[in-house]
C-alpha cells in the first residue's frame, strides 16, 4: 500500500518536471522571439518601434508557457501529497521531501503573484529554478520513504514546516525581482535596455514589488520562527537554544526586519535596497543548505 | 587641566547625549544588525553549551589558537558578555525609542482629525459637484459606519482611520521588549536537570536526585516542585527495515506532591509532563544490565541495574560496573549489546535496538579503583591505570563468569529513561510576546492610515483624500464614499 503510494509519487514528481521542462522551452521560445525584429519593407522610424514592441506573435506561446506551469505545480503538488499518504505523515521529513515541497511553494509563490503582476517574464527563471531543484532532490538527495522519528511527530511541526517552507518560496522571489532590479538598472544606466528587456516591468514596480513580496511573508516567518519554538518546548524541553538552525533563523528575521527598517524608517530604495534584500535571502537560502548537509545540531534530520 | 576644557556639557549633558545617540533610529538598526552578525560565530564554533566533547577536541588540537579563541568567548558566544552587551544596548535603545512613542500615540488618538484644509482641490482624489444639501449628513452616518473618526466643523468635516498601523507597530516593539522579560525570567529564575531512572524506580524531584543540573542565578531549591515519579513500563519500538525509532511510551505513576495518591500518566517525546512552571521531558534511552558481583569471601559486593550509555542508533551501550566493596576491588569495563552479531572489521556489533539476542561483554580489571582519591570520576568509565585486567568474557542473560577472585552474573537487564526535569517561569512571557508581536506585526504592515474630508462650499460638494506612506486603495475608498452620499447606487 504505502510502497504504491511511494512509487507514485515518484512518478508524479517525474512528470512534473517533464511539464516543468516543456514550460521552460516555452518560456525561452517566448523570450527569444518575441523580441526580435520581423524583417520589415517599411522602415520608417514610426513603423519600426511598433513592430519592434509587438509581442501579440508570442503570446500564445506565453499562455501554453504559462499553463504548463500550472500543470506542473498541480502534478508536484499530487506528488509531495502522495509522498507524504505513502509515509503516513507530513511529507517534510527529510531534504528530499523538503526540497520537492520548496520547489512547490517557490512555483506556487510565483504563480500567486502573476495573479495579480505581469510576471511572465520571470517564468523563464522559475522553471529552470525549479527543475534544478527537482533534478537535485531526485538525483542526490532522494531516500526511501519512511516513517518519522519521535521527536517530529507533533502537529506544531506541520505548521512550523509548512509556514517556513511557504516563507521560503515567497523570500526566494523576492530575491528574483530584486536581482533582476539590479541587472535591469545596470543595463540602464549603460544605456538603456536592450530590445528584449523592454517589456520587463518598470524599475520602480520591481522595486515595490519585492518589497511588498518580503512585507508580506515577514509576519508569516516570525510565525514559523515562534511555531518552532513552541515545538522545541514540546520535543527538547527549551524553546530557544541556538542551535545552528534556530540562529540561522533568527538571522534571517534580523536581516529582514532591518530591510523592512531600511525602507519603511530611512527610506532606502533601489540598489541599495534590493542588495539588502539579496542578503537576507541568502542568508535563508544557507541555512537551508549549509546547515541541513554540513551542520551539526539537533535539526539534522536530512537524511543525508 | 584636561577635564576644565569641557565644563559646560556637564555630565547630565553628557549622559543627555549619549541617551539621544543610544535611543536613536540609526544605532538601534546598526544595533541590530550587530546582534545578527554577533550571533553568526556560534553557529559555525562549536559551543560549550550545546557540543563540549567538539570544544576539547579544539584545545587538543590547537592548543595556542584554542585559548584565544576562548579569550573571546567563541565557545560561548550567546553567554559571552559581548554578545550580552549588544543585545541589552539594543533593548535599551528600543524601550528609549518606543515608550515615548506610545504617549505620543496615546495622546493622538484622543486628539480629533485635524482641521478641514482650505483649499482641498490642491489635494489628492480631489472631486467637486453641484450637491443638494443632505450630503453631510450622508456623509456622517457613511464615516460612522466603516469606524472613522470625525471631526464636525463649520459645513465640513474631516475623518480619518487606520490608527491601527502604528498603534501595532508599537505593540510589535513592545512585544519584543515582553519576550526578552520573559527570556531573562527563565534564565535568572529557571533550572534543568538530567536524571537516568531504570524501569521500576522512582525519581523525586529534589536536587541530589539528579546527574546533572543547572540553575539560574536567582533560582531557589526551594521552589522545586515536590513531585515524584515512578517508571512503570517503557516501551521503545523500531521500524524493522530502517532501524530508525518509531514511537517512545512511557508509563509513569505520579505523585504530584507528598500525600497525594498516584496518578498513572503516559510521556512521549512531544508530549512532556507537566508541573506548573515545571515539565518532564522523556530525553532519552537505553539498557541498564543486571549483574550480581560476588567477591573471594562468596558475599555479594554488588547487585542490581547498571545503566549504560547507548553509543549508535543500535544501541550499542557502554559502561562501567565497579565493586568497590568486594575484596580485592574489582571493576568491569562493558558493553551491552541488545542484539549482537559478529562483525568482521569492528568486532561485535548490534544490529538492532530492540533487546532480540543479547549479550554483556565484559573485561574484567582488578587493584584499586581509585574512587577513594576523591578525585571525581565517570561512573561509565574505569581509570585502569593502576589495575590489573585478568579476563574477557561475553555473557548471555543468565550466565556466570568466575574468574580467580569473584564471578559475576548477568541476571538480565532493564531499560532505563534520562528524564529532564525543565522548570522556565518567563516561557508564557515569552509566549505572549510572540503572539502581541505577530498580530502588531500584521496590524502595522497592512493597516493603512487615511483621511478624507468633505465640504460644503456654497452649492458645491468638496471631497479630497490623503493616505500615508502612499497606501493604496484609498482611490477605491473615496470613490464608495462619494457614490454613498450622491445616493446613487
Ligand atoms: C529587534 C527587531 C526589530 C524589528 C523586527 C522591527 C520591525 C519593524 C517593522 C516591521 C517596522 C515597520 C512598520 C511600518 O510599516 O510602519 C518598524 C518600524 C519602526 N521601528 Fe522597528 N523593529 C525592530 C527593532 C527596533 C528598534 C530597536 C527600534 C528602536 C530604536 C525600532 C523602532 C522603530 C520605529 C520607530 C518604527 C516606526 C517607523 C515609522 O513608522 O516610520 N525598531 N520596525
Amino acid at each position: 500500500m504505502s510502497q504504491t503510494w511511494a512509487y507514485l509519487s515518484n512518478y508524479l514528481v517525474y512528470s512534473a518536471m517533464g511539464v516543468y521542462t516543456l514550460s521552460f522551452f516555452a518560456h525561452a521560445y517566448e523570450t527569444a522571439w518575441a523580441v526580435r525584429t520581423p524583417e520589415s519593407s517599411d522602415s520608417t522610424e514610426g513603423n519600426l518601434l511598433t513592430k519592434t514592441l509587438d509581442y501579440k506573435r508570442t503570446e500564445k506561446v506565453a499562455r501554453i508557457a504559462t499553463a504548463f506551469m500550472i500543470l506542473g505545480f498541480i502534478l508536484l503538488f499530487a506528488g509531495v501529497i502522495a509522498r507524504g499518504v505513502s509515509a503516513g505523515r507530513v511529507p517534510w521529513g527529510n531534504m528530499y521531501e523538503f526540497s520537492i515541497t520548496g520547489a512547490l511553494a517557490f512555483s506556487g509563490a510565483y504563480l500567486g503573484a502573476l495573479r495579480k503582476y505581469d510576471l511572465r517574464w520571470l517564468g523563464l527563471f522559475v522553471s529552470i529554478s525549479v527543475l534544478l531543484t527537482l533534478g537535485t532532490a531526485v538525483a542526490v538527495l532522494y531516500r526511501p520513504s519512511a516513517p518519522l522519528v519521535p521527536a517530529l511527530k507533533s502537529t506544531w511541526l506541520v505548521i512550523h514546516v509548512s509556514a517556513a517552507i511557504i516563507s521560503g518560496g515567497v523570500f526566494l522571489l523576492a530575491n528574483v525581482v530584486a536581482a533582476s532590479y539590479l541587472y535591469l538598472e545596470n543595463m540602464e544606466s549603460k544605456g538603456g535596455r536592450k530590445e528584449w528587456a523592454k517589456r520587463l516591468p518598470a524599475l520602480e514596480v520591481l522595486d515595490q514589488l519585492s518589497y511588498r513580496l518580503v512585507a508580506f511573508v515577514f509576519p508569516l516567518w516570525t510565525f514559523a520562527v515562534i511555531a518552532g519554538a513552541i515545538w522545541a518546548e514540546s520535543a527538547w524541553g527549551r524553546y530557544w537554544g541556538w542551535d545552528p538552525k534556530e540562529t540561522w533563523a533568527f538571522i534571517t528575521w534580523v536581516a529582514y526586519a532591518a530591510y523592512l527598517h531600511a525602507r519603511v524608517t530611512v527610506g532606502w530604495r533601489g540598489k541599495k535596497a534590493a542588495w539588502l534584500c539579496i542578503f537576507a535571502g541568502s542568508t535563508f537560502l544557507f541555512n537551508y543548505i549549509y546547515i541541513n548537509v554540513w551542520g551539526t545540531g539537533k535539526h539534522t534530520y536530512s537524511g543525508l | 587641566m584636561e577635564q576644565q576644557i569641557i565644563p559646560e556639557i556637564g555630565s547630565l549633558g553628557l549622559l543627555r547625549f549619549v541617551w539621544r545617540q543610544l535611543t536613536s533610529m540609526r544605532t538601534a538598526l546598526v544595533l541590530l544588525m550587530l546582534l545578527g552578525i554577533g550571533a553568526i560565530p556560534g553557529s559555525l564554533i562549536p559551543q560549550r553549551s550545546q557540543n563540549p566533547m567538539e570544544v576539547s577536541k579544539y584545545f587538543t588540537d590547537s592548543p595556542t589558537l584554542a585559548t584565544w579563541m576562548d579569550r573571546f568567548s567563541l565557545f560561548d558566544v550567546y553567554a559571552s558578555p559581548w554578545f550580552s552587551a549588544i543585545y541589552i544596548l539594543l533593548f535599551i535603545s528600543l524601550i528609549g525609542c518606543v515608550l515615548p512613542r506610545t504617549f505620543e500615540l496615546y495622546k493622538a488618538s484622543r486628539a480629533l482629525p485635524p482641521e478641514t484644509p482650505k483649499n482641498l482641490s490642491r489635494l489628492e482624489f480631489y472631486q467637486a459637484w453641484e450637491g443638494n444639501g443632505s450630503e453631510l449628513e450622508l456623509a456622517s452616518t457613511w464615516f460612522q459606519k466603516n469606524h472613522f473618526r470625525i471631526r464636525i466643523s463649520d459645513g465640513s468635516l474631516s475623518a480619518e482611520k487606520g490608527f491601527l498601523r502604528e498603534t501595532g507597530n508599537l505593540f510589535f516593539h513592545l512585544a519584543l521588549i515582553l519576550i526578552l522579560i520573559g527570556v531573562s525570567l527563565g534564565s535568572l529564575y529557571g533550572m534543568k536537570g538530567d536524571a537516568i531512572v531504570n524501569k521500576g524506580e522512582r525519581f523525586i524531584n529534589t536536587p541530589t536526585s539528579f546527574d546533572s543540573i543547572t540553575y539560574g542565578k536567582l533560582f531557589n531549591e526551594s521552589s522545586l516542585s515536590p513531585f515524584s515519579i515512578t517508571v512503570e513500563d517503557f516501551i521503545a519500538k523500531y521500524d524493522p527495515v530502517t532501524n530508525a525509532p518509531k514511537d517512545y511510551v512511557l508509563t509513569v505513576s505520579v505523585i504530584s506532591k507528598p500525600g497525594a495518591t498516584p496518578e498513572l500518566k503516559t510521556v512521549r517525546v512531544n508530549s512532556p509532563l507537566t508541573f506548573g512552571s515545571t515539565r518532564v521531558y522523556l530525553q532519552a534511552n537505553g539498557y541498564s544490565p543486571v549483574v550480581t558481583v560476588r567477591d573471594s569471601t562468596g558475599a555479594v559486593a554488588l547487585q542490581g541495574p547498571i545503566p549504560f550509555l547507548p553509543q549508535d542508533g543500535n544501541l550499542r551501550s557502554i559502561g562501567a560496573i565497579k565493586a568497590p566493596d568486594a575484596i580485592p576491588q574489582v571493576g568491569f569495563v562493558g558493553s551491552f549489546l541488545p542484539t549482537y552479531e559478529r562483525s568482521k572489521g569492528n568486532g561485535a556489533i548490534s544490529v538492532f535496538p530492540e533487546p532480540l539476542d543479547p549479550r554483556l561483554l565484559l573485561s574484567v580489571w582488578l587493584g584499586d579503583l581509585g574512587l577513594d582519591s576523591g578525585r571525581p570520576q565517570s561512573v561509565y568509565r574505569i581509570d585502569t591505570s593502576v589495575m590489573r585486567q585478568i579476563g574477557l568474557k561475553a555473557l548471555k542473560p543468565g550466565q556466570t563468569f568466575t574468574y580467580t577472585g569473584g564471578s559475576i552474573t548477568f541476571e538480565g537487564f532493564l531499560p532505563w529513561v534520562n528524564l529532564q526535569v525543565v522548570r522556565d517561569p518567563g516561557k508564557s512571557y515569552a509566549l505572549a510576546g510572540g503572539i502581541v508581536a505577530i498580530l502588531g506585526l500584521l496590524a502595522s504592515l497592512f493597516a493603512r492610515r487615511r483621511r478624507i474630508w468633505i465640504r460644503i462650499n456654497g452649492s458645491q460638494i468638496e471631497v479630497a483624500g490623503l493616505a500615508k506612506n502612499g497606501a493604496p486603495g484609498l482611490h477605491d475608498e473615496i470613490a464608495e464614499f462619494v457614490t454613498a452620499i450622491k445616493g446613487e447606487k
